[in-house]
């Protein structure tokens, strides 16, 4: 005779369906916090690094740091799209696109207050560099125009940015002509324009970043190597997808440690909770301890009775708090990221491996609650529990 | 009275439940507390914002500069007092984590329109003969265990380059919430680098600071300034302090709704907890009820006896929560130092704390409570625990 079987430990939690519920349905709460604060910190790096091709290289001015912080000047980018290495397009010219990048503020849709939207310029180059962009209304802005298309999160984002209307902002009227879709990544947050005309509007003669394609993405090491040579260049050379998920970097590490510290400090309420529940199903079942002892269970197999009690009412609580955990992933959201300081919309995301986290976290709760309560039981005399009754 | 006593003994005859419980209330009223400091922190700078003063910056967003010749024409405007001006600087000092703010300031104009930073008169003086010089507060000095004389060097993302500083002062807020988190330091200092190496972008300003004598005025200076240079170059928009840093406060606002609706989550965790305490207790005692309400007691007595109960430990938990808040606060402001400028438990807090204490003593007692008033004598006295 070995273990205590399972149906009897399940069935126990279902008599006292009250004090059950109440146990996991705040288990269910702080799993909830510990798995939406994963996928919000998932969410905002996954959006980042899609942003970025792998064998896109992005130039940025040395120490910049974010896109709007930098400028390339025109001698820089000519000299940058001399380098060996780059891709090329149909008509044999270096895909190459130099974008000014600037903030404006919007009113957003919601609250009506004040964020920042990004604005870049860009080219046909440009978008060639971004195959994850196509215009789902409308259609794409005409070169030397005063035309600009939005990503669909800006206008969902922001008061009066629809198709056919008219923004005004560095003294010109533009007219947004097609909304764009970038498969939820970051570009869906910006608004595009023609690059020579953003810079002429907004007074600049600098771009902010060049992008470029490597005609093959191991060359990555003898560009950087030749462009280090030339003491023209002060400028930095990334991959596009490192500079984006550098991007993601502060906001996301933020809001994870913010809330995983949270999530911890709630789970000591959880796990009190668990421990009530516990050592009450202890006393008042002493006598079935005396009963199984006396049918000759063993210690071990009490204690582990109790503890997969303990671990079946977590691993409910878990299942509750993750399924209402995952439809999260429904909800859009958008916050300014301190690190562009601009709004970035983005999604709650849910993966295997903050799935499986969740869990573990759940049934660590479970057995911190439980261990205690399934010691005493295991070590209670099979007289004295006999007697209590 | 003897209603107390019999609370009291009631409520500690299953000791080692009610510690629990008692736990469980004062680490939840502690992260409620908490969390509402976090909050009113981040507005902080709403509150401490003084209304005699008005912020003008470019209307595009605030990442475009104005030119310095904006100045003279702001001073004309009627009840403009003074102006100054201040440039963000983003810089880094030592590592990215170290984040604390930098201006570019005009010092003797800046200082007099922020009399809350209290800096000792031959500081001051120091830092305004010094052009290399810079001005920190208190918070911010200690944090980094800077002393006067102290080079300070920052490394620019914005301007380029290193930059060494020397501390001539340390002010003190005139106020526990007044920032002592930033670093002032000379605008001419980065405009005649600028001059030198890129001339396109000297005589720029980040955003104006005006001195306005009637804060009822506001408005209509704002207007009048903004009509000045409606359709020029660089257009702009001006508001006054409090409207300004709330701009900031709001970009955040997602993180900060989720902040708020967490420190709710927890309140909801810790009524479960309770309630669960409480259900068992009633179940427990159903016997006991049965003979008291044979006795001749009403049933309003036994509903007397749970919530009495339930609130006493609602109560004494949320007493001790309150109290260990003070502390942990305390502690945690030392932690994040410059991240959060003012971190202080305010007694709304303090107060909201104690009602959602009291709150999930009386939700957590409801049930149990209803169900003992209307329990049948005889099933009661059968029953058995």
């Amino acid at each position: 005779m070995n273990a205590v079987p399972l149906a009897y430990i399940a069935r126990n939690l279902w008599v006292r369906r009250v004090t059950t519920g109440l146990t996991a349905g705040g288990m269910a709460l702080v799993v909830y916090v510990f798995a939406t604060v994963l996928m919000m910190s998932e969410g905002i790096r996954a959006t980042l690094v899609a942003t970025g091709q792998p064998d896109n290289v992005i130039a940025l001015r040395k120490g910049a740091g974010a896109e709007i912080n930098s400028a390339i000047d025109r001698t820089q980018a000519g000299i940058l799209e001399t380098l060996p290495g780059l891709a090329t397009d149909a008509q044999g010219r270096v895909l190459s696109s130099r974008e000014p990048m600037v903030l404006i503020s919007l009113p957003k849709r919601s609250t009506g207050k004040p964020s920042n939207a990004a604005v870049r310029g860009t080219s046909a180059a440009g978008l060639q560099l971004r195959p994850q962009v196509r215009i789902v209304e409308g259609r794409m802005f005409r070169p030397g125009t005063s035309e600009i298309v939005v990503g669909r999160a800006v206008t969902e984002g922001f008061r009066k940015v629809d198709l056919g209307q008219t923004l005004r902002f560095a003294g010109r009227d533009w007219l947004i002509v097609g909304i764009f879709d970038a498969s939820r990544s970051g570009f869906d947050s910006e608004l595009w324009g023609d690059a020579e005309q953003m810079l002429q509007a907004f007074r600049r003669n600098t771009y902010s970043v060049a992008v470029f394609r490597l005609a093959d993405a191991q060359s990555f090491d003898t560009l950087m190597a030749q462009a280090s040579t030339d003491p023209r260049l002060t400028v930095e050379l990334k991959r596009e997808v490192t500079f984006y998920a550098e991007q993601s970097e502060a906001l996301a590490t933020f809001i994870r440690i913010l809330g995983l510290a949270l999530a911890i400090i709630f789970s000591i309420g959880a796990v009190v909770g668990a421990m009530i529940t516990m050592f009450a199903a202890v006393a008042s079942r002493t006598n079935e301890i005396g009963t199984l002892r006396a049918l000759g269970f063993r210690r071990g197999a009490v204690l582990v009775a109790f503890l997969g009690e303990s671990l079946l009412l977590s691993a409910v609580g878990g299942v509750l708090g993750l399924a209402a955990a995952s439809t999260m992933q429904a909800v859009d959201i958008s916050t300014t990221n301190f690190q562009t300081f601009s709004e970035l919309a983005f999604r709650f995301v849910l993966t295997p491996s903050i799935a499986w986290m969740t869990m573990g976290f759940a049934l660590a709760m479970g057995v911190i609650g439980g261990f205690v309560p399934a010691w005493r039981a295991a070590r209670m005399e099979i007289v004295d529990c006999l007697r209590a009754a | 009275m003897f209603l107390l006593r019999l609370l009291l003994k009631n409520a500690f005859r299953h000791r080692l439940r009610t510690s629990l419980t008692l736990v469980g209330l004062v680490v939840a009223v502690c992260a409620f507390g908490m969390l509402r400091t976090i909050l009113e922190a981040w507005y902080a700078g709403v509150e401490t914002s003084s209304s005699t003063r008005l912020i003008t910056r470019s209307n595009i967003s605030l990442t475009f500069a104005l030119p310095l010749n904006y100045a003279q024409r702001i001073r004309g405007v009627e009840g403009v007092r003074t102006v100054s001006w201040a440039n963000w600087f983003g810089g880094v000092y030592q590592t990215e984590r170290n984040f604390f703010p930098q201006f570019a300031v005009d010092p003797v104009t800046y200082l007099a329109l922020y009399p809350e930073y209290r800096l000792p008169d031959d500081q001051k003086q120091a830092f305004f003969r010094d052009r290399q010089g810079a001005v920190v507060g208190r918070k911010l000095a200690e944090k980094f265990g800077w002393k006067i004389g102290d080079q300070i060097p920052i490394r620019g993302t914005i301007y380029p380059g290193t930059w060494t500083f020397t501390l001539r002062g340390i002010w003190d807020g005139a106020e526990a919430r007044t920032d002592e988190s930033q670093l002032l330091f000379h605008w001419a200092l980065i405009n005649e680098t600028l001059r030198q190496t890129m001339k396109r972008r000297a005589d720029f300003v980040g955003v104006y600071v005006l001195g306005i004598d009637d804060p009822g005025n506001a408005a209509v200076i704002s207007q009048r300034i903004d009509a000045v240079f409606a359709n020029s170059v660089a257009e702009t928009m001006t508001e006054t302090e409090a409207a300004f840093q709330l701009s900031f406060v709001s970009m955040s606002e997602t993180i900060l709704v989720a902040i708020e609706a967490v420190s709710l989550i927890i309140i909801v965790i810790i009524m479960a907890v309770m309630a669960n305490t409480m259900t068992m207790t009633a179940r427990e005692r159903l016997a006991e009820y049965a003979t008291l309400k044979a006795l001749g007691f009403p049933p309003g007595f036994v509903v007397r006896l749970l919530f009495g109960e339930s609130l006493l430990i609602a109560a004494i938990g949320g007493a001790i929560g309150v109290a260990a808040t003070l502390p942990l606060a305390a502690a945690f402001g030392k932690a994040v130092g410059t991240i959060l400028p003012a971190f202080q438990v305010s007694p709304m807090t303090m107060s909201l704390q104690a009602g959602a204490a009291l709150g999930v003593g009386l939700v957590a007692a409801a049930w149990p409570a209803w169900r003992m008033s209307r329990i049948d004598i005889v099933q009661g006295l059968r029953h058995v625990a």
